[in-house]
């Protein structure tokens, strides 16, 4: 027996054996804890509209910045670790969830060095959703163009 | 009333991401990557606007809208460039989110010790 299907059996051994997560509840509080980060997003949006000069289409720049400070400094304090275990998918999914992959992986290798740690580190984490995002966005947008311009 | 579409379809973009985990056992980095491809292809149909329109931060604050934004900026500078804008504007609409993340991330790490 080859050693992958050693794996697959031994992964279809132990299934009934590990604990199924609560999906119910770990549902709800993805779902309180992305909603309310999400309402905290409509608020500075609103905010930045009305007292910044921004309209509806710009105002999710300064929006995500400022949510991206906050988690950042929350992950530099270390409380954002402790929404990440009490929301799970809900503090992952925000563009906050973005920020706290760059600072966490920047943090931890902190003992490295400013260049070869910190610097180096930063998109460890977060790296992957820029290179789907650019990858995809890239073939999407030849795609809608070479329709556009056929049409 | 914005406050409440917000909360209700923010909230349920990160309930997906949550059924993602418990139920097919990804991680959260390949959640948050498919939701931003997924986001582009929403875009790509034109329906992640709608969203928008419809949840205003409910829609802009989770990483979906990263892909969108990619996307619509290198639509956007295609009408002008062509093909060679796709390029070129791919990353316009998104560099505050990714300047202020490479800013805030590197300034929190040089001041903050980890924990842990």
């Amino acid at each position: 027996m080859s050693n992958k299907e050693q794996q697959q059996e031994y992964a279809k051994k132990i299934k009934p054996l590990q604990p199924k997560p609560p999906y119910f509840i770990n549902c709800l509080k993805a779902y309180l804890v992305g909603g309310l980060i999400c309402v905290i997003g409509e608020a500075l949006m609103k905010f930045y509209m009305t007292y910044f000069n921004f309209n509806e289409e710009t105002a999710g720049n300064p929006t995500a910045a400022t949510l991206i400070l906050i988690a950042a400094l929350l992950t530099g304090i270390g409380v954002y670790d402790k929404i990440g275990q009490f929301g799970g998918a809900g503090s992952a999914v925000p563009v906050t969830g973005f920020a706290n992959a760059v600072t966490s992986a920047a943090l931890e290798h902190k003992s490295e060095g400013i260049v070869l740690g910190i610097a180096t580190n930063l998109f460890k984490l977060a790296g992957s959703v820029i290179v789907f995002g650019a990858v995809a966005a890239y073939i999407f947008g030849m795609i809608r163009y070479a329709f556009k311009t056929l049409m | 009333m914005d406050y409440l579409w917000a909360f209700l379809v923010g909230g349920a973009i990160c309930v997906v991401g949550q059924l993602l985990i418990d139920i097919f056992k990804l991680t959260p980095a390949h959640v948050t990557t498919s939701f931003v491809v997924l986001g582009a292809l929403l875009d790509a149909f034109g329906i992640y606007d709608n969203l928008i329109k419809f949840a205003g931060a409910g829609a802009t604050v989770p990483i979906t809208s990263f892909g969108h934004n990619l996307l619509h900026g290198a639509m956007a500078s295609a009408e002008d460039h062509g093909f060679i804008g796709i390029a070129m504007g791919i990353f316009e609409l998104t560099s505050a989110g990714i300047s202020s993340a490479i800013l805030f991330g590197f300034l929190v790490a040089l001041i903050f010790k980890p924990k842990g």
